[in-house]
């Protein structure tokens, strides 16, 4: 479903200039009393949105691509947080309250020494890279048994939600040592930089900016291929590509580890910026906002997750200072709108404006019935 | 019994559903290169045959082998697929939202794994065939058309081009014409002409017409409760008494 291959990687481009070179100077280098100048406030507000687009393409690659409603992603995005989490909170060392090696939380528990799975977490390297392996991993044991026993649609959606669920009711567990329903905040140093100064955070947004652009170019890769191929086929037709010879469910099971890997790096990048993790970023509901933000940006697009995800959260850092009551109606009316005017969410826009125009010149019967097949089946 | 020349034969082959005989004692040898017809009257067993062939369902009886050496009783429905045995069925199975070359580049014989399907890249001997389907079933000028948008019969004929794109050995056509118009019909039988002797075909059909068109002489076979009642040329098999009395009689009932 790329119809304007050409104007997608247009509007990426454009983006990917505003948001990662111009911001960022005009935050750096433009003076505070300027109207020009971009607050570091915006910066940080910007860097949320980029991660959350990062979890949006990680939902979209399994719903808009494979016809996988996943409502397990915020668990491997709160994962990922989580992960790096671990390595933030020892990086604090004696600078916490309780001015002791351990982390607060673990302190005011009783512990007077560091839980063995805790020290490997003192290295950077190592929690980058279970940031990466630890949700893959989970998303490969859990999708190898899903998918072998042929869980489908709604079931599939029904079961990521209970795994999401179930995690969260663990992580609010004390005993787990991993901070409880408190998570894990106050963070200080990232690779020895205090990760609350201007620079850092800006670092850290751009950060953010490029890997939103490597993982929607390798999403765009992934589609393009023989394997997008058949992830769409069996949006569509899972029978058929059984009957064609093809095993659906290690394709569905390498889509879902890689998007398992794309929501938990998104994670990452989110707790380095909003500068805190708990559990209730793995409820299935932030899981179901994500799903929204795709649904209102554009879903089986790239560029509409990131749209979606920016647009909405925009909107919700505006509604919840300015009408904090009705922000929950206002995203309800906003939903049911784009599924009823809009099913092919905000990215279909300008196409939409286009066709308004060129109306008057009779349709071209394979344009229109291609809008038609266009048209997500619920 | 079984001779090597036969690409596929089933002896004695019996299968039943809660005490319902669907196909009874049935022999049915086919040659290489064949274009067979099959015909019967509604629940002569036709449908459940090609379950028996293509493993969908097991029989519980009897043998059923493919080129002299794979027992297909014992063999899954991707392992029959894979020694080359292809089925369309009665309703066209196409990949709608993909354009008609996609759909048969989807359906090319080679790897399966989700990692070579990362890194496929279509070989030029690869373009070539496809192009050659195209032209036989019909859809040259289609290729980049959204299957989803194809008529009705143009479905059809690719997913017999998808069959052909598998390199089956062997294909087993379910009621190609059903829902066709008239013109579309005659096509379909055409294309099945131009494929036989190349491949193994077999087809199952209610429609006379169009069983006349395609068996021109070969050998059609006709069942009836689940077991082959006759064989032989459509002149021979429709005078047949045996024949008229179970099917003929009722042929223009569709």
């Amino acid at each position: 479903m790329q119809p304007q291959p050409r104007r997608e990687i247009l509007i990426a481009g454009a983006l990917a200039l505003v948001l990662l070179v111009l911001m960022p100077a005009l935050n750096a280098w433009v003076p505070q009393d300027s109207l020009l100048h971009v607050s570091n406030f915006t910066i940080n507000v910007w860097g949320k949105y980029l991660a959350y687009g990062i979890l949006a393409i990680s939902v979209d690659l399994l719903w808009g691509y494979t016809g996988l409603l996943s409502l397990g992603q915020a668990l491997f995005f709160s994962l990922g947080g989580y992960m790096l989490g671990m390595h933030l909170m020892l990086m604090i060392g004696k600078l916490g309250q309780y001015k002791s090696d351990l982390p607060d939380f673990l302190v005011f528990l009783g512990h007077t020494f560091l839980p063995a799975f805790w020290k490997p977490f003192y290295s950077f390297a190592f929690a980058m890279l279970m940031v990466f392996l630890l949700p893959m991993l989970l998303a490969k044991v859990f999708g190898f048994l899903a998918f072998r026993s042929r869980i489908k649609g709604v079931y599939f959606s029904i079961l990521t939600q209970a795994l999401t669920y179930g995690a969260s009711l663990m992580f609010f567990r004390n005993d787990m040592l991993l901070g409880g329903n408190n998570g894990f905040t106050d963070f200080k140093f990232l690779l020895g930089a205090d990760i609350r100064s201007a620079g850092t955070q800006r670092t850290l947004y751009i950060c953010t900016g490029i890997a939103l652009m490597a993982v929607y170019f390798g999403c765009r890769w992934l589609t393009r291929t023989k394997f997008g191929l058949i992830q769409r086929a069996i949006r569509d037709s899972e029978t058929r590509v059984l009957f064609s010879g093809y095993s659906a469910a290690n394709y569905k099971l390498f889509v879902f580890v890689v998007a398992a890997g794309i929501a938990s790096l998104g994670g990452a990048l989110y707790v380095t910026q909003v500068g805190i993790i708990n559990p209730s970023e793995m409820t299935p509901d932030k899981s179901l906002e994500a799903v929204v933000w795709v649904a209102v940006g554009g879903r089986g697009t790239l560029v509409g997750p990131i749209l979606g995800a920016v647009v909405v959260n925009a909107l919700k850092s505006w509604a919840t200072r300015a009408i904090p009551d009705l922000w929950l109606i206002l995203l309800g009316s906003l939903f049911l709108g784009v599924v009823l005017f809009l099913p092919e969410g905000l990215i279909s826009i300008p196409a939409k404006i286009r066709s308004l125009f060129t109306r008057s010149k009779p349709l071209d019967p394979q344009e229109s019935a291609v809008s038609k097949a266009n048209a997500p089946a619920a | 019994m079984t001779q090597k020349s036969f690409l596929l034969s089933a002896e004695g082959v019996n299968k039943s559903f809660d005490g319902f005989k669907a196909i009874n004692d049935l022999n049915f040898y086919l040659e290489s290169g064949e274009l067979r017809t099959v015909i019967g009257p509604n629940g002569a067993g036709k449908t459940t045959f090609l379950d028996l062939i293509t493993g969908r369902t097991q029989a519980d009886t009897g043998t059923i082998e493919f080129e002299g050496r794979h027992n297909l009783k014992e063999m899954s429905e991707h392992e029959i697929y894979r020694l080359g045995i292809g089925r369309k069925f009665q309703t066209p199975t196409v990949y709608t939202d993909h354009s008609v070359t996609e759909n048969l580049i989807l359906s090319l014989a080679g790897s399966r794994g989700v990692f070579s399907s990362l890194f496929f890249r279509l070989g030029s001997d690869q373009k070539d065939r496809i192009d050659e389907i195209l032209k036989t079933i019909n859809l040259t000028e289609h290729r980049d058309r959204k299957a989803g948008t194809l008529a009705h019969g143009q479905k059809q004929w690719l997913e017999i081009g998808m069959l052909l794109a598998q390199e089956a050995k062997l294909l087993l056509v379910d009621e190609p014409a059903a829902g066709m118009t008239d013109e579309e019909t005659a096509r379909t039988g055409e294309l099945l002409l131009s494929l036989a002797g190349k491949h193994t075909i077999v087809v199952i059909e209610h429609d006379m017409v169009f069983v006349r068109q395609i068996s021109q002489g070969r050998k059609v076979t006709v069942l009836h409760q689940g077991s082959v009642l006759c064989e032989g040329p459509v002149d021979s098999v429709q005078s047949d008494p045996k024949v008229i009395e179970v099917y003929l009689g009722r042929k223009h009932a569709r």
